[in-house]
């Protein structure tokens, strides 16, 4: 089975504590610690394990910059067949819709079974791997959770719903899945499968490899724009216990046993 | 001489059938050690051709002087007597053999007086021999020592081999007091004078209940005697390399090539060196053929003891790891693997078939089984060659796949950032009373004080950083620290099989303890003690912090104020600093030297120190385990009768603090570190305390993160 | 101004709580739009939602299809597009199903998409300013979506809470017929409903939950013993299950349970909206952080800045000792 993979470098939250920049338009980068979205990187180790089983090849790509490179390097050390980067200046400011067009014409430049994103990265917007679906006209599937190759061109997966519960589908080749966390344990990439992958040439493709017009993507393009970052004001919030421990503990405890709390 | 004679006719019949067992036994036995020996000839090389002088050292205490034998006295004792009776015996056997086939065979110096001497020490010899075999059966079969117990999930248990090889020694000592004890009876029966009688010996038993038989009796039973000897001697030969007693035949070559640098773990593969290993293509031990062949001479020396896995932590707490049983699966795995007859089968993935990958990352590296083996069999090396196979597959825990991914980008585990690593001793109250140089290349200093990662980026250690800094700055140190250049010293890294990673932090710390002047380390980390001393080369000399503040008091430099809290205190020995550095003495003079300090020693101290858990990633790792580590040597200090633990590692501060809660233990017993104990009793010139206001030190009661 | 229409999801004939919310959210991009409630499915229940939506929808649009009768994405959209006008704005909850359909219908729409609403801000005849979150919550963002060819956004729930004086009598208009035949390449098969676990924390009035704070499996027992102290149950946030240190059935949140404590500690968990979506009922929530920044402390009642491994602890000890248990 041919597997693509979409992934993207983001910053690593749950080791950063998000702040605004001095100058109030973007989130403090300097320091962050960068590396492949965590959805994005089950989405890998789920290709690979697709391709373990029925046998094929998995494709990891990312839109961006050189700096970006290194997530396609990572993955390849972890097992991926090829990789490559999709770049140009033109590609800049894109909104969701404008990103998944650039996948789309990567795709079409292929030939691929099954395309996996994952779930969604740091802006929470969970819908290039939805967007894209709809554009090549593959039928989609959100959060999956387990998938399973059938004979005759076909998938079953399960999704995360609500309350825990497990949607079953049958879904038909070619598709597109956005892979939710979790859904299998991602094998551990070591130094040393780095550093021999850190000298394979990456291919990087641009506006005019891929066929794409300007219109179609880029700032321009976009019908959505984040404007700014801000942090809202506290508004009404919790009432922060300022005592030392044993102050707060107290009036915790008072607290507890006023609303019920306590039996 | 005429008896001569006439035994040798008592023989003489045999003599084609004893040169038929003999050709017989020893064309078995040397085809048996050729199987035996093919896996060594395909597993990885070794080499421990070096020292010639150190190894036979080795061999003459561990080996002939059964050093570590006594560790365990009723086993111990036992052996050693049945040790030195077979020592003893070897000549007579000798003889023996030969005497069936040559006639008057005597081996030269046991002629006349000194033979006799020598009859009759080995009439005793195979006594006690066979007095111990007896012993030996009885404590198998009634006392049932739990170390020799067989864990369900390793199969049935080990006891009929066990005793059916006792038994078989025995018979060996039995047949050879036949045929001596027939000797001595018929000499005695024809007036010859018959050496030396060695009365309550077994075969001064056999000679008073043949004296009166007659000559056919005792010819016959002579050559009985003489045949069963042969016949179980070669049995034993023969049978002996299919089990855990074929440690008897390569004992001394596996004590001759133990390993003499204790401290550091094998390189991954020897003979590459580290910076060609890209052109190694697989890491670690994934088949047994992956071993080296002193490694499987150790699965085939080992004696089913059970010390190791005895002192194992892990095993303790109900770990999967039991030491013993790496050493005898793999050796089950290699007679299976390697027959007798029939090709050999091997390539076979060991993750997943004789071994778990829990069992193999469940090891905290303490030594204690190392420490333990009468063998001298290493253990670490193969756990850690297990472990670069499991990481070279990418078949690591989640657990640990954070911390070594903040390894690799930030240089410590915790994911910090490196600017922050020397803010500890940034502090602004801190600073005040303490200047800590940080060492970046343009300052350099005598001393360098290595903090490593903990201690610099975990809240509460940071307050063994701050102690260690007022010691030195007491003691008038020229000393300062890298800082935001300094990186973890990757030993954990290194033995959780991440050998690139560790190279390159290696690397990278090596450059800059260059760059700093140094001509003295210093740390208060045995962990990080333990990787500069041993898996790190071309550097200045290193210290611990305990070494530092013993010889401080010993120049009277270091004067400790009274302790007066009436606490009782107990010193934990941390592996890294005791049993794999040998630095047991000088935490305990520094302890002693403290007035009014009143010390008590737990059980499981010093080389049979009781691991606290595991330091470095052990603390993020998840093992399956009944009870934690650090909770049973929690207890072993309240057994002890303390109420406070000292260590002297912030890995051990960091378990023990967290066992005391998790025991309950909390306000009974507290945790603190030798040099936060050290600086608080300090007395500076003044004379005045320099032990600083009560809000910043009272680690025992500061809880951890 | 563009029509805006709101895409109903309901269950056993009653639609979905969100219902009024998306009414809400179209009445802040236009206070005089009439928004139309779109509602899918078959049989009785369609019609029994379609009856209900009337009281807060002057028109409600239904589409009956035995196709439908499990509420599948790729076919509800196909049956959207048919009936959608160009331009239109179309609003749906943000859930597992809106992420499943709005990305999708934005495209074959020609619309723009704003996933995960939190805020109408500035209303012109071409374009919304809207407000987001990113990391997890831990920042916002203002959005400019261009509405000239349309959009699709999806709502957080309780962002825009429903208004109490819902009492129109809207129409029903079948739409059925327009949506026509519908299949897709995509098949629902079944659910599968989890095996309860051993305790079932929607039943408790406490809950004691922890999140990737208490960072290590054995430190759950810390969380347990004040659970014990209290007499509740302990649950936790998506992450502990991902690492395997509680079971599923006791995640709190949108892909877990949804619980109705009186009261709720929140330790060691940020608050991310995931989880909060499982917290109805307006519990007294009190978080304890060691993160002063972690949202969480923007919907909670009380706040204590502290490591949770050494608070809890303490806090179950003070219990004790009230109580007159000896501290073990």
């Amino acid at each position: 089975m041919e597997i693509l993979v979409c992934a993207r470098r983001v910053p690593d939250t749950a080791e950063n504590e998000i702040a605004l920049n001095s100058a109030g338009n973007d989130v403090e980068r300097e320091e962050l610690v960068y590396s492949i979205n965590e959805a994005d990187n089950y989405a890998v180790e789920e290709a690979l394990q697709i391709v373990g089983r029925v046998g094929g090849k998995a494709t990891v790509i990312t839109a961006g910059g050189e700096d970006d490179e290194e997530i396609l390097r990572r993955e390849m050390a972890m097992g991926a067949n090829e990789a490559a980067l999709i770049s140009d200046g033109a590609f800049e400011g894109s909104d969701g819709r404008g990103l998944a067009a650039i996948l789309k014409a990567f795709v079409q430049k292929g030939s691929y079974d099954l395309i996996l994103t994952g779930i969604q990265a740091e802006d929470g917007a969970a819908q290039v791997g939805g967007m894209l679906a709809a554009m090549l006209d593959y039928p989609f599937a959100s959060l999956v959770t387990s998938i399973e190759v059938l004979d005759g061109r076909k998938l079953k997966i399960s999704r995360e719903i609500e309350g825990g519960n497990k949607e079953i589908n049958e879904i038909d080749l070619p598709c597109v899945l956005s892979i939710q966390t979790g859904i299998n344990e991602p094998r551990y990439v070591g130094m040393r499968g780095i550093r021999a992958v850190a000298s394979v040439p990456i291919p990087t493709y641009g506006a005019t490899e891929l066929g794409l017009d300007a219109g179609s993507v880029g700032a321009a393009a976009a019908k959505a724009k984040r404007l700014d970052y801000f942090v809202p004001e506290a508004g009404k919030g919790a009432e922060m216990l300022e005592g030392s421990r044993e102050e707060n503990l107290e009036k915790l405890l008072e607290l507890l046993a006023a609303k019920g709390g306590l039996k | 001489m005429e008896a001569a004679s006439q035994f040798a006719s008592w023989l003489q019949p045999g003599q084609a059938l004893f040169l038929g067992v003999h050709i017989l036994g020893v064309a078995c036995f040397a085809y048996i050690v050729y199987r035996r020996l093919l896996p060594l000839v395909r597993a990885q090389s070794d080499p421990r051709y070096d020292e010639p002088l150190a190894r036979a050292q080795k061999v003459l205490k561990f080996w002939l002087g059964q050093w570590k034998h006594p560790r365990y006295k009723t086993a111990g004792i036992l052996h050693i007597l049945f040790f030195s009776g077979f020592i003893l015996l070897a000549a007579r056997a000798f003889t023996v053999l030969f005497v069936g086939v040559w006639p008057g065979f005597a081996l030269p110096g046991l002629a006349g007086e000194t033979g006799r001497v020598y009859e009759a020490a080995t009439d005793y010899a195979a006594t006690i021999v066979f007095l111990c075999m007896i012993f030996a059966i009885v404590r198998r079969l009634a006392f049932k020592p739990a170390r020799y117990a067989v864990p369900a999930r390793f199969g049935k248990a080990h006891t009929a081999d066990a005793v059916f090889l006792l038994a078989l020694i025995a018979i060996l000592m039995v047949a050879d007091s036949v045929f001596e004890g027939t000797k001595a009876a018929a000499l005695a029966q024809q007036g010859g004078s018959p050496g030396i009688e060695t009365v309550l010996s077994l075969p001064w038993m056999f000679k008073t209940a043949l004296a009166s038989a007659s000559a056919t009796a005792l010819a016959r039973f002579y050559f009985a005697g003489y045949l069963l000897h042969e016949i179980t001697f070669y049995f034993l030969l023969c049978y002996r390399p299919f089990g855990i007693q074929f440690h008897v035949e390569t004992s001394l070559f596996n004590v001759y090539f133990a390993k003499l640098n204790k401290g550091t773990v094998k390189p991954v593969r020897w003979g590459v060196a580290d910076d060609q290993l890209d052109q190694v293509k697989s890491f670690g031990v994934k088949t047994f053929e992956d071993f080296t062949w002193k490694h499987m001479l150790d699965f085939y020396s080992c004696a089913d003891c059970g010390r190791c896995s005895d002192n194992c932590p892990a095993n303790a707490a109900g770990r999967p790891l039991s030491p013993r049983f790496l050493s005898i699966k793999a050796r089950d795995y290699a007679f299976q693997h390697y027959p007798m007859l029939g090709a050999a089968r091997n390539g076979t993935p060991l993750i997943g078939t004789i071994y778990s990958e829990d069992e193999i990352w469940s090891c905290t590296t303490c030594g204690a089984c190392e420490e333990e083996c009468p063998l001298l069999v290493e253990y670490i090396d193969k756990i850690v060659d297990l472990r670069r196979g499991l990481v070279d597959d990418g078949n690591v825990p989640q657990s640990l796949q954070k911390p070594l991914k903040a390894l690799e980008s930030r240089g410590n585990p915790y994911g910090k950032l490196e600017k922050k690593r020397g803010e500890w001793a940034s502090a602004k109250d801190f600073q005040a009373t303490c200047r800590v140089a940080t060492l970046d290349g343009k300052r350099t200093a005598e001393t360098l004080y290595f903090v490593d990662s903990i201690t610099s980026y975990d809240d509460r250690m940071q307050s063994i950083g701050r102690a260690t800094a007022r010691i030195l700055g007491h003691l008038g140190e020229n000393f300062g620290i890298l800082g935001a250049a300094e990186r973890d010293s990757g030993h954990e890294a290194r033995r959780f099989g991440e050998e690139t990673l560790f190279l390159a932090l290696r690397e990278h710390n090596t450059e800059a303890i260059q760059a700093s002047g140094a001509k003295r380390i210093v740390t208060a980390d045995p962990h990080a003690f333990n990787a500069l001393r041993h898996d790190y080369t071309g550097l200045p000399p290193v210290e611990h912090i305990s070494q530092v503040i013993a010889r401080g008091i010993e120049t009277g430099k270091i004067k400790f104020n009274p302790v007066e809290n009436g606490k009782v205190y107990a010193y934990h020995d941390p592996c890294y600093l005791g049993r794999h550095n040998g630095v047991y003495d000088a935490p305990r003079e520094v302890l002693d030297a403290i007035p009014g300090l009143k010390r008590v020693e737990m059980k499981r101290s010093r080389d049979r120190s009781f691991c606290c858990g595991g330091g470095g990633l052990m603390l993020f790792y998840e093992p399956k385990e009944e009870e934690r580590i650090g909770v049973k040597r929690v207890r072993l200090a309240a057994e002890a009768g303390a109420n406070a633990i000292v260590t002297a590692c912030p890995f051990c501060m960091a378990n023990l603090e967290d066992a005391i809660k998790v025991a309950g233990l909390d306000g009974k017993m507290s945790a603190i570190d030798l040099a936060e104990l050290a600086e608080q009793q300090m007395a500076c010139e003044s004379g005045a305390a320099t032990a600083a206001a009560p809000t910043e030190m009272q680690p025992e009661f500061v809880g951890r993160r | 101004m563009a029509r805006i229409f709101a895409f109903i999801a309901h269950k056993d004939g009653v639609p979905d709580d969100s219902a009024s919310e998306l009414a809400a959210a179209a009445r802040v991009i236009d206070p005089v739009a009439s928004p139309v409630a779109i509602a899918t499915g078959s049989g009785a229940e369609l019609d029994a939602v379609c009856n209900s939506l009337r009281s807060s929808f002057a028109e409600v649009w239904k589409v009956a299809n035995e196709a439908l009768v499990y509420p599948n994405a790729e076919l509800i959209r196909q049956a959207l597009v048919k009936i959608i006008p160009a331009g239109s704005i179309v609003l749906v909850t943000h859930n597992h199903f809106g992420i499943d359909l709005g990305p999708g219908l934005s495209i074959k729409l020609n619309a723009a998409y704003v996933p995960d609403v939190l805020g109408i801000e500035q209303i012109e005849d071409n374009a919304l300013r809207l407000v987001r979150q990113e990391f997890g919550g831990q920042v916002s963002a203002h959005v400019r979506c261009d509405i000239s060819s349309g959009a699709v956004l999806t709502i957080r729930p309780g962002a825009f809470p429903a208004p109490e004086d819902a009492r129109l009598n809207g129409t029903v208009i079948d739409k059925s017929a327009e949506a026509g035949a519908l299949t897709a390449r995509r098949r629902y098969l079944q659910t599968i409903v989890p095996e309860a676990g051993d305790v079932d924390i929607t039943k408790h009035a406490v809950l004691v939950s922890v999140g990737r704070g208490i960072q290590e499996k054995e430190n759950i027992a810390i969380a347990q013993e004040l659970a014990d102290a209290l007499g509740a149950a302990v649950s936790c946030s998506r992450p502990v299950v991902d690492a395997k240190w509680l079971e599923k059935p006791r995640q709190v949140g949108s892909s877990g349970k949804t619980v109705k404590p009186k009261v709720y500690l929140a330790c060691g968990i940020s608050g991310a909206f995931q989880h909060l979506a499982g917290l109805k009922g307006n519990p007294f929530i009190v978080a304890i952080n060691k993160n002063p920044k972690a949202p969480i402390f923007r919907v909670a009642n009380v706040g204590i800045v502290d490591d949770i491994l050494e608070f809890l602890p303490e806090l179950t000890n003070k219990i004790r000792e009230m109580r007159g248990v000896p501290a073990k």
